[in-house]
């Protein structure tokens, strides 16, 4: 991914009918620039603006009582209380993990080259086009109650049964969004560490710096924006992830997506499924506005 | 170069590698193991077998997989030629439209996908559109959500393109739509074909939205993993997801050898 001098430039110069456009580039007038619009904006006002109007009002018309009655039956309920609080704080902290695992691990790659780094680089690639479950599928038979560490705990000691047993708990499921988010951070980070001008790194060193002071006045200050871009994704990602905490099969754990499926596929109870997918989305839509606006500040 | 002590870079390495394999490539591997494995109760998979595969490769699995397939290409088409017509649309517009075109087209990311796949379902359970329990539905679920990373990837794309390109054939007396076909298209050719990847991916790994809506009859692959890991059966579900990745990545390959040769032209 190319970024800063390629996606802040051409911005300003498709601003407007501006003189570096002349002639047909920009042929038809307004209205017809309007009509291009539409049909792509009428389908997606169809299937999926039209849709998330119907959870709201839904959300407002429950079966029984006023139209915040729904409403108040979720928000007074401790389960959704602790579903709200469990996502917010796991996802939280899965972005934190992320952040401070994909740093270092970029860091690596990009100023400590070893033979195959590239092909590091290029998994990284790989690992993002797979389904997150995945990973709570492989950590099932790493750390599950019969998995490989504790196969080599009673292989070792004899006991009848090992002591990692905290898949099934939100632990599980923070270790399982850290592995499957951090190639999210890492991505725009080796990106931005592409376009670091090495010859400072260099000054720095050859001034006296430490590895650790060059990291942190020289290579940190440049990866800020990488950071907050690939931080804010992660953070809403992590707040709408539902494949790994499913397969968990953890009952201890809800999350708001988990809440929703439950209450609209388990119990049919479509107006509370309605109320915590509106919570979830303000939520969502909230901190993704805040990276939009963030990410484009930072030119990331 | 950060570390030149030969020391402190064997020791960034190693903490690389600690940090890495573990994290990343075991749970690959171990997927993988499994899926050749009948037991694991000790530190290694036991009971190495092909049985896994035999079933994941024919009746329910293999129409899952076909399922899969299907609803990856169709809504991954239907989602480029969307958002390449949005992205489009949208970079013809003014700057402040062109932001809420932006914002409106982006927005499906930031919503969770279950939420996505619950307001379709709502949506399309009553009388105007009734799709609820059709094939269409997974299909449709899936356009909403691929459609705004194919608008992401296009949008961009177009902001790198050189217009020095379209104004050279304006200048010279190509028609919009010429312009468009000729010059615009073909240019954009490579990052079409990147987005395409992407959205084949996405879609073929999705479950959130499907979840919330898949008729009997029409069950992609990645609730077939659930349903089979949810009733125990992990090495048939870890066969099950191997061919999944597996069916991923040779397509996304297939994807990035057309697009070398877009590129070469």
């Amino acid at each position: 991914m190319s970024s800063t001098v390629t996606e802040t430039a051409p911005a300003e110069r498709a601003a407007g009918p501006a003189p570096a456009r002349p002639l047909a580039a920009r042929p038809a007038g307004s209205r017809t620039r309007w009509l291009w619009a539409a049909p792509p904006l009428a389908g997606l006002g169809l299937v999926f603006l039209y849709p998330l109007a119907l959870v709201v009002r839904q959300s407002l018309t429950p079966d029984t009582g006023g139209p915040f009655a729904a409403y108040a039956e979720v928000f007074g309920s401790t389960a959704f209380r602790e579903a709200l609080w469990t996502t917010v704080w796991l996802a939280v902290a899965a972005t934190a993990g992320c952040l401070v695992l994909g740093f270092v691990l970029a860091l690596v790659i990009a100023f400590v080259p070893f033979p195959g780094a590239r092909a590091v680089a290029r998994f990284v690639d790989v690992f993002l086009s797979f389904p997150s479950f995945l990973i709570t599928l492989a950590l099932l038979f790493v750390y599950g109650t019969v998995g490989m560490a504790n196969g080599m705990w009673t292989d070792l000691t004899g006991e009848p049964e090992g002591p990692f047993r905290f898949l099934a708990t939100p632990w599980g499921v923070l270790l399982a969004e850290i592995t499957y988010f951090t190639p999210f951070v890492m991505r725009p980070l080796l990106a931005a560490f592409s376009q670091l001008d090495t010859a400072q790194l260099e000054a720095a060193s050859v001034l006296g710096a430490r590895p650790g002071r060059i990291v942190r006045q020289v290579i940190l200050p440049e990866a800020l924006p990488a950071l907050a871009a690939g931080g804010s994704l992660v953070l809403v990602l992590c707040l709408n992830e539902f494949g790994i905490v499913l397969f968990t099969g953890a009952k201890g754990v809800t999350t708001l997506p988990m809440l929703v499926y439950g209450k609209a596929i388990l119990e049919s109870d479509y107006p509370a499924a309605c109320v915590a997918a509106v919570v979830n989305i303000a939520v969502s839509v909230g901190l993704f506005g805040l990276y939009r606006v963030v990410g484009k500040r930072a030119g990331a | 170069m950060l570390v030149h002590s030969k020391a402190g870079r064997w020791a960034a390495w190693s903490l690389f590698l600690f940090l890495f394999l573990p994290l990343f490539a075991l749970p690959l591997l171990v997927v993988v193991a499994a899926s050749f494995a009948t037991h694991w109760s000790g530190a290694l998979p036991s009971g190495p077998t092909g049985a896994n595969y035999g079933a994941a490769v024919r009746g329910e699995s293999l129409r899952a997989l076909t399922t899969s397939l299907v609803t990856a290409l169709v809504s991954s088409l239907l989602a480029l030629t969307a958002g390449t017509w949005a992205a489009l649309a949208a970079q013809a517009l003014r700057k402040g439209a062109r932001r809420v075109m932006d914002a409106l087209f982006v927005l499906p990311v930031a919503v969770p996908s279950v939420v996505v796949g619950l307001a379709v379902l709502v949506a399309f359970s009553r009388p105007p559109l009734l799709l609820n329990g059709t094939a269409t539905i997974v299909v449709l679920a899936h356009t909403v959500l691929v459609t705004a990373f194919a608008y992401q990837s296009v949008s961009a794309a177009l902001v790198r393109l050189d217009p020095a390109y379209e104004q050279a054939a304006a200048s010279l007396g190509a028609r919009p739509g010429h312009v468009l076909w000729r010059v615009k298209i073909p240019l954009l050719l490579p990052s079409l074909n990147a987005a395409a990847g992407l959205c084949f991916a996405l879609s073929m790994g999705e479950l959130s939205a499907t979840m919330m809506l898949y008729p009997p009859d029409w069950m992609p692959l990645p609730v077939r993993i659930f349903a089979a890991t949810d009733r125990g059966s992990l090495f048939t579900g870890s066969a099950l997801a191997v061919v999944l990745m597996a069916t991923t990545l040779l397509v996304l390959a297939a994807f990035s050898r057309i697009r070398t040769r877009a590129s070469y032209r």
